[in-house]
């Protein structure tokens, strides 16, 4: 058991490319840490430098309180399960479970314990004497968990270790990943770019993108205050809607209407110039059909009417799509266009305008038809255009009812 | 479907062609190797009348299995350190980033397309002058020299092959970067390995040019050489017979290894040359 | 002191070169690595140097000496003078001559049969296996065994060849272009297995798909093969070319077999063979030597500025 801490480490490639750019995180003894981010962030050029896999070029990296950037990686005591599982194809189960214990020169009755206790965990007992090409995608996950348990490490690196599961394993052997982590206690950093797998298995996530760290907290913490619009619309499915909006007069003007603001707001954008151009994102969530809405909560949002282009009823919800017509201003900006190209988005060619709520799913709205929707501003946030920045991220009450 | 029942007959005649016109002449060779010497020259494909004495011939003077033994142990040896010294440099090139990776990849093409006439003139005055001319290390040397570029650029194709992550996994498990060659990536490259030692064994096996170039007697002169100086059983006799029994006994190895690592080595030819 | 480099890297100011930073930054691991690397091709590098470079030096250090083996005492330096003579004997453009018709005559044939060849392993209905392994023993028998089985069936009176197809008693061999048609003929019955190897496996390259959406489409087979399979395998092609061709420059064993070079049959190989060991002449054969040494790299230089980015090794890494 130990505590992990990179100390503005940074990875400068020998083309002089940052990959990973002076971050500072700090894992403590027995916590779950996801890095997530969109593929290229550093992420696994992250977990390869805690693994010793990959230089590092600046900074310090200290296992239980010792500096390990120059340590191989066998003198570090961490075991680490990689994407593609990286099983010895030439080895047993066994064997491959075996494998690190033997090269410590283990005495033998001692493996022997471990392999058959790791295998009863995982479940692999009569698998063992089988070779990995033999197994299903799911076992060769669970031999590649088990490699790396029975050596019971200071820590476990997982590299986007459930990507090559199919949906449903997936969702499986995430809740199996997160009930081992817990039982043994052990410190994990667990690289993904699946933000589903990010929210429901860490204790904490930090969110990388471009080398650098964008925030680190709890699940709910990144989704409840992100601190900058990447962060916002990287964290939540569907993705957080943004458009265009203006502070003018004490009240922000936007395509759904004018919204009111608050006194919490206003007390935090208050000492900024008003009367300038911002973002507002606003969760699927936060919108309700208007006739659901009881009449006693209305006053906490506001009402407008929206045609719908398409919804989708996913039987506990319903999602709608609308976009608002004859405005062809949109909102744009680089850490928006990152997102869009990395959820595809970019490539389908639809417009960034349109807008995904998310209804109850006793709502009567119909495709094709205009239907009056509710928005919840309470839980609204406002960016700053220029630096991203989230203007109303320590707002208390951010998430969205319902 | 009369298309398929056409196709088939269509690919059946193609295949059959193929096949036929790759192993007559080796057939040719087989038949004259059985014809006692009365019926060599009825110009027959089949001989008329079977014999060994073609056979029993060569193996009465000492000159074929010397030649034999030279063919077999130069071959081997030459195989052998050639695969071992290519093995070494293909993991450097396919693993591991050094200065220098472009030019061992450059002089192994270069050397691949030398042409070895060029060579025989200055080897054989080099050889003579270190009293190597006409030992087994005269031709060993030359064969591990040209057997190099071939090996290394099969066994870098079957070394890339080789998950890169098993390494790290390795690495990750505890070994050294020695441990993690012999344990995980050695075993995992002997089938590379071995068919890569049969092409070199196979042009070890063929060359000729060399082997009368820096050779002169019994001493090291290997199969193919000694055919080609062979007298016959007497000085009046054409030795077509004992040239065609040596020449059979020769092939008879490439026979097995082609009929049992067909997929090897069509897999180990095509590796190397084609990649992207 | 690579611990005092890490340490002082954070604080280090931006004005430190971007060379000398990476260099205090390479880690025992990186360094090991490179060291590893070298130990590992030094063998290789040592045995391939020592045996093609150095000899090469020294080939060109003789073909500027007047040196004959019977005659050792004589030797001395003459400057080009070997080369003028070489340069300046028909037998050496003849020879020339000889080798470009056998290697384009014998490498075009070999495309057309490598490419068929290489469509029937990759296309045919069932016995694949059986065309490899067949093809597979013209490419590993020993050539001279391939050259003797040819001579004994195109000597008259001895030969099915000629018992087929000539009158039983002509002697094809001894005519300087049938010697030659079969000298081809040889060569492309040895050789044209391993072309359609190589073509097989740039076949394979070419995705299976891309040849039904031609095909829906509405191209024929042979416009699919012209259009698509052609253009996606030219790497292949070529690299399965340059091997060939060079390979074809250097002819030796089928000629010295077949017909040892007589009448007016002999490539430069065997000329350069005759006179080292024939006329005993290490000056002139080293000059011959250098002087197919040259050609091939010519051959090879157009191949590789040809290929672009396609030449072998390129993609190696």
């Amino acid at each position: 058991m130990a505590d992990i801490v990179l100390d503005q480490v940074t990875k400068r490639f020998p083309d002089g490319a940052l990959a990973v750019d002076h971050i500072d995180l700090d894992v403590a003894d027995g916590e779950f840490v996801i890095l997530v981010g969109p593929s290229g962030c550093g992420k696994s050029t992250t977990l390869n430098m805690i693994a010793g896999l990959e230089d590092i070029s600046d900074g310090e990296l200290r296992i239980g309180g010792q500096v390990v950037n120059n340590k191989a990686p066998k003198d570090r005591d961490i075991a680490m399960v990689f994407q593609s599982y990286a099983l010895y194809p030439h080895m047993t189960v066994r064997e491959n479970m075996a494998f690190a214990l033997k090269l410590a020169k283990t005495p033998q009755e001692t493996i022997d314990k471990k392999v058959n206790d790791a295998a009863r965990v995982l479940d692999l007992t009569q698998h063992l004497d089988r070779k990995p090409a033999n197994l299903s995608g799911g076992q060769r996950q669970r031999v590649a968990m088990g490699r790396a348990i029975v050596r019971d490490p200071a820590a476990f690196l997982m590299d986007e270790p459930l990507s090559n599961l199919d949906a449903k394993l997936r969702v499986q052997m995430r809740t199996e990943v997160s009930r081992l982590q817990k039982r043994l206690g052990t410190t994990t950093v667990y690289v993904t770019h699946d933000q589903t797998e990010a929210m429901t298995l860490g204790d904490r996530v930090a969110v990388m993108r471009n080398g650098k760290i964008q925030q680190v907290g709890a699940p709910q913490e990144l989704y409840g205050h992100p601190e900058n619009l990447f962060v916002a619309g990287f964290i939540g499915s569907p993705a957080m809607n943004f458009m265009p909006g203006r502070l003018e007069d004490g009240k922000l003007r936007t395509r759904l209407g004018d919204v009111p603001l608050d006194d919490e707001i206003r007390r935090m954008l208050e000492g900024r110039d008003t009367g300038r151009d911002v973002i507002l994102g606003i969760r699927p969530e936060s919108f309700e059909d208007a006739s659901l809405v009881p009449a006693d909560a209305r006053g906490r949002g506001i009402t407008f009417r929206a045609m719908i282009d398409v919804v989708e009823s996913m039987g506990s919800d319903v999602f709608v799509y609308f976009t608002f017509e004859g405005d062809n201003e949109s909102v744009s900006s680089a850490e928006l266009e990152e997102l869009a190209r990395d959820s595809g988005r970019a490539d389908t060619g639809g417009t960034g305008d349109q807008v995904v709520a998310r209804l109850d799913a006793a709502t009567r709205v119909r495709e094709g038809s205009e239907a009056e929707l509710w928005a919840d501003v309470r839980s609204i946030h406002v960016f700053d255009p220029a630096s991203g920045e989230n203007l109303t991220k320590t707002k208390a009450t951010a998430t969205a009812d319902g | 479907m009369t298309t398929t029942a056409k196709q088939k007959v269509g690919w059946g005649t193609a295949n059959t062609v193929a096949v036929v016109l790759a192993i007559v002449p080796v057939l040719w060779i087989v038949s004259l190797s059985f014809k006692d010497p009365a019926t060599i020259t009825d110009a027959s494909f089949w001989p008329k009348k079977w014999t060994l004495e073609n056979y029993r011939g060569i193996f009465k003077t000492s000159e074929f299995t010397h030649a034999l033994i030279n063919s077999i142990g130069i071959a081997l040896i030459a195989t052998f350190i050639a695969v071992v010294l290519a093995s070494m440099a293909a993991y450097a090139v396919a693993r591991l980033s050094f200065p220098g990776k472009g030019l061992l990849i450059g002089m192994s093409l270069l050397i691949a397309m030398f042409p070895a006439i060029s060579l025989v003139t200055p080897l054989f005055n080099i050889e003579r002058s270190l009293h190597l001319f006409d030992t087994w290390p005269a031709l060993i040397i030359p064969y591990i020299a040209f057997g190099l570029p071939l090996g290394i650029y099969t066994l870098s194709a079957f070394f890339r092959e080789i998950p890169w992550e098993l390494e790290k996994a390795a690495k990750m498990d505890g070994a050294t970067p020695y441990q993690a060659f012999t344990k995980v990536i050695a075993p995992l490259a002997a089938p590379g390995m071995f068919t890569t030692a049969i092409l070199i064994f196979i042009f070890c096996w063929n060359d000729f040019l060399f082997a009368i170039s820096l050779t002169s007697t019994t001493n090291a002169r290997t199969v193919p050489a000694a055919i080609g100086f062979f007298t016959g059983s007497s000085q009046f006799t054409a030795p077509t017979g004992s040239i065609s029994a040596a020449a059979v006994i020769i092939t008879i190895p490439i026979i097995i290894f082609v009929l049992f690592f067909q997929r090897r080595i069509v897999a180990g030819l095509t590796s190397g040359a084609v990649k992207g | 002191m690579t611990i005092d480099a890490e340490k002082a890297a954070p604080t280090a100011p931006e004005t430190r070169t971007e060379k000398t930073h990476r260099r205090t930054q390479l880690s025992e691991g990186a360094r090991a690595e490179r060291r590893l690397g070298w130990m590992l091709i030094a063998p290789a590098v040592i045995v391939m140097i020592a045996v093609t470079a150095y000899p090469i030096g020294y080939a060109i250090y003789l073909s500027l000496q007047r040196y004959d083996l019977r005659f050792p005492k004589q030797a001395k330096f003459v400057g080009l003078d070997n080369y003028t003579a070489v340069l300046s004997s028909p037998y050496w453009w003849h020879a020339l001559w000889i080798t470009l018709i056998i290697t384009l005559i014998s490498v075009a044939i070999e495309l057309v049969l490598g490419m068929l060849l290489a469509l029937l392993m990759h296309r045919t209905l069932f016995g694949r296996g059986t065309v490899r392994t067949a093809i597979l023993v013209p490419y590993g028998i020993v050539t001279v065994v391939a050259a003797f089985s040819w001579q004994y069936a195109w000597t008259p009176s001895t030969g099915y060849l000629t018992a087929l197809l000539g009158n039983g008693t002509s002697a094809p061999l001894t005519h300087t272009v049938q010697a030659i048609a079969i000298i081809i003929l040889a060569e492309v019955w040895k050789t044209t297995p391993f072309m359609a190897l190589l073509l097989m496996a740039g076949l394979a390259l070419v995705p299976e798909d891309l040849q039904k959406a031609a095909k829906v489409d509405g191209a024929t087979a042979w416009q699919r093969f012209v259009r698509i399979t052609l253009p996606l395998m030219k790497p292949a092609i070529l690299v399965a070319l340059l091997f060939r061709t060079l390979d074809a420059f250097r002819i030796f064993d089928n000629i010295f077999v077949l017909t040892a070079g007589t009448n007016n049959t002999g490539s430069v190989s065997i000329l350069g063979y005759d006179n080292l060991f024939t006329a005993l002449n290490l000056g002139i054969g080293s000059a011959i030597s250098i002087l197919i040494f040259i050609c091939v790299a010519i051959i090879a230089f157009f191949f590789i500025k040809g290929f672009g980015a396609a030449a072998p090794g390129s993609s190696g890494k």
